[in-house]
């Protein structure tokens, strides 16, 4: 029923938008010199038109859907006698549900004894309620497209309020993703205060014990020391994968800048950027099981005690690999921001090609190298999949990195998957660990952007 | 003229050189002389490849890919483009200044120090202070930055930037200093400082100068070059290019009929 009526809506509204467009343009094909031109061109009209026929209706649909199902329980429950009435609140929801079901065919019968006997009137209370909906939004988009119509007329500014309603719709679209972000932080910061109520900052921050799952809710001293999760995300994030990136990632960009030739370049490139969107659990299970078993043999087979197959290297190691072309782009980027003429004045000094790169190119770009690569570790501390896969999941304070460490990530879906409580510390503990995992990458990231920003503007 | 010019004074010479990016031919069979005692103009219209003919003097055609080079350019009768010519070694004695300046982002000193660096030219911290101060010295820059050589060369006003590319291309003693348009981007006071610098340098160094700006080929050069459609119309002394010309072509450029 409301699907029909959505598209005589919208059926209505397209005819809006071609009758108030043939009538602008009658006016402004029959104008005569002295005719005032008109303001807008047909297009604005027929737009302005549509929107009003459609704009109001949909608002009707919309909040029929929130209003229709509660008129629909309303009715059902009263076509009980009060005796029958279910008393507690859950009760009814459970009688609701099931009727609810049965009259759409998802169930054959239930568990409650009046349920069945409802299903007509939910029936019919649906019907009736839905029919008024979809008749009173297609009267609507009539009203509205009438309406819109009425006000074809030469001096009429539609193209102002049709640009107008299409500035306001992109700003809320922009807004949306920073809205969603400030909820997210808001719940972070809510949950974590929670989680400090019960566990104290300090000990959080500069504990290094961690062990969770040892303590029952309310009793959390001791094991929640973050420290060996701090250690472990930098570790692998920041030491060990960027002692793959960024030399890797530089040499490539210097080499996809300087001296590839433009062909090779053009395939080489691209090639590139597709890794970055190599979905990450792919080389979480290169990782795990391609990496991680050699290198537990190798320090074996040397004496390394403490070696695991589950290590830090492991997932160092791919998570560098995965950064190599985001930190490659980036470089790419400030190199060849670096004025052509930088290169060319120490070319005519007599430098050589790999002295200019090494004393010119590489100097200049280097704020914005350094941005990326600040950009770089943001994104390795909070990858999850390689981490979660290969890291493994011991608290360990070590910078043996074939043992075994967890990270700040690993940790959070660690506390978050199984039986979850929502008010005991251990799944609050999750909440802080994002909080403070946010910080950092924010920071991180402001840094990043500041330094890149500041060089930019020097060679404007 | 050049072949009044005495052979001991002749630093390079150019005969019949053709350029050609890719398919299109830029310079059409240009020969040139560039001695030690003059200052060599070359003028012409935009376009007509003046930057393109100057940068083969020392090569820097090579950083470009579709750029080739025929004909016959010779340094001190070496021909440059030559298998055993060694184009860092070239480069070190045929400087170059471009029209925009382009100091390195590097402190002042740094700019000035880099070519000798390379070069190995120093041996020691002192011996680098010296090359660094006679530079900025010749280039007339030195009272300027003495107190704050440290401070960054891109900091530096427009005509003392252009004066630190001067200071740095001559730190490295090469024999001739090529300039592009080296007063383009500048004002009056700033260009007046560089055309007297010129004149200061001039025997020193062999020097040509790119210029579009008929004044200043006048005020600062013995031997002018008038370049059109990558054909070299004219080319003599200076005077009688701008009070004589021979060619139709180049009286109308002169007094501003085209260009
Ligand atoms: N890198 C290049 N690739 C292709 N053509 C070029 C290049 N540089 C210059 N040209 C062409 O060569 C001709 C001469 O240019 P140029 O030497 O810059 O002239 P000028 O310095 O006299 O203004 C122009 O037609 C120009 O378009
Ligand atoms: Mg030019």
């Amino acid at each position: 029923m409301i699907q029909i009526a959505i598209f005589l809506v919208i059926g209505l509204s397209i005819l809006g938008f071609v009758a108030g467009r043939g009538r602008a343009s009658a006016f402004s094909k029959g104008r005569t010199a002295a005719a005032v031109r008109p303001h807008s061109r047909p297009n604005h009209h027929g737009a302005h038109v549509l929107l009003w026929a459609l704009i109001p209706a949909l608002l009707v649909v919309a909040s029929s859907m929130a209003l229709v199902p509660a008129l629909v329980n309303d009715a059902v429950l009263s076509s009980l006698p009060v005796a029958q009435q279910p008393q507690s609140q859950m009760d009814r929801a459970a009688l609701l549900e099931e009727v609810r079901a049965i009259a759409s065919g998802q169930s054959m019968g239930g568990f409650i004894e009046a349920s069945q006997s409802l299903v007509p009137a939910y029936k019919v209370a649906n019907t009736k309620f839905n029919g008024i909906a979809a008749a009173l939004a297609v009267l609507v988009a009539v009203i509205g497209g009438l309406f819109g119509f009425s006000k074809v007329r030469p001096d009429f500014r539609a193209r102002t309020r049709v640009e107008r309603l299409t500035m306001t719709v992109l700003f809320m679209a922009s807004l949306i993703a920073i809205l969603t972000t400030i909820g997210i932080v808001g719940s972070l910061l809510f949950e974590s205060i929670r989680f400090f109520g019960m566990v104290s900052p300090v000990e959080f921050l500069f504990g290094t014990h961690w062990s969770p799952q040892m303590s029952s809710s309310g009793a959390a001293a001791g094991s929640y020391g973050a420290i060996p999760l701090f250690w472990g995300t930098v570790f692998i994030g920041a030491i060990i994968a960027m002692i793959v990136a960024i030399p890797f990632g530089l040499m490539s960009a210097i080499y996809l800048t300087q001296y590839a030739a433009p062909k090779v370049r053009s395939w080489l490139k691209p090639i590139l950027e597709l890794l970055a969107g190599v979905p990450t659990v792919v080389y979480g299970y290169f990782a795990a099981l391609t990496i991680a078993p050699p290198l537990r043999d190798f320090a074996v087979s040397i004496g390394i005690t403490g070696a695991s197959s589950e290590s830090a290297l492991a997932a160092g190691l791919v998570m560098g690999v995965m950064i190599i072309p985001f930190v490659s782009s980036m470089a790419d980027d400030s190199i060849a921001a670096v004025p052509q003429a930088m290169r060319d004045g120490s070319l005519a000094m007599g430098a050589t090609p790999s002295e200019t790169i090494k004393r010119v190119l590489i100097p200049a770009a280097l704020p914005g190298i350094v941005g990326g690569v600040l950009l770089a570790v943001s994104r390795a501390i909070g990858e999850t999949m390689i981490v979660v896969m290969a890291a493994g999941l011991a608290a360990n304070l070590t910078a043996n990195p074939f043992a075994s460490v967890t990270t700040v990530t690993t940790q959070i879906v660690q506390l978050m998957t199984g039986d979850t409580e929502f008010d005991s510390p251990k799944t609050l503990a999750a909440f802080a660990l994002g909080l403070v995992l946010f910080l950092v990458t924010l920071a991180l990231n402001i840094i990043a952007l500041r330094v890149v920003k500041k060089y930019r503007e020097a060679y404007d | 003229m050049s072949n009044t010019e005495s052979a001991s004074t002749l630093k390079m010479t150019a005969r019949n050189v053709d350029i050609f990016y890719g398919e299109k031919q830029a310079i059409n069979n240009v020969s040139i002389d560039v001695s030690m005692e003059h200052v060599t103009a070359f003028i012409g219209p935009s376009g007509c490849g003046k930057s393109t003919f100057l940068r083969t003097l020392n090569r820097m055609n090579d950083t470009i890919s579709s750029a080739r080079v025929t004909g016959d350019i010779r340094l001190d009768g070496h021909d440059i483009y030559a298998p055993d010519m060694d184009v860092v070694q070239l480069r070190a004695r045929v400087g170059m200044v471009f029209q925009k300046p382009n100091p390195f982002p590097k402190s002042i000193y740094e700019n000035i120090a880099y070519g000798p660096r390379i070069h190995g030219l120093a041996t020691g911290k002192s011996e680098m202070d010296e090359i660094v101060e006679k530079s900025l010295r010749r280039a007339g820059l030195w009272d300027e930055v003495k107190d704050r050589l440290a401070d960054s060369g891109t900091a530096l006003s427009g005509g003392q930037q252009q004066r630190l590319c001067i200071a740095r291309a001559i730190a490295v003693d090469p024999e001739v200093i090529l300039m592009d348009e080296p007063c383009s981007a500048l004002d009056p006071i700033a260009t007046a400082k560089i055309e007297e610098l010129i004149h200061e340098l001039r025997g020193r160094y062999a020097m040509v100068i790119v210029t579009h700006n008929m004044q200043q080929a006048a005020r600062v050069s013995q031997r002018t070059a008038f370049f059109h459609l990558g054909t070299l119309v004219e080319y003599g002394e200076t005077s009688d290019i701008f009070t004589n010309p021979r060619e139709e072509k180049t009286k109308d450029y002169i007094t501003g009929r085209y260009g």
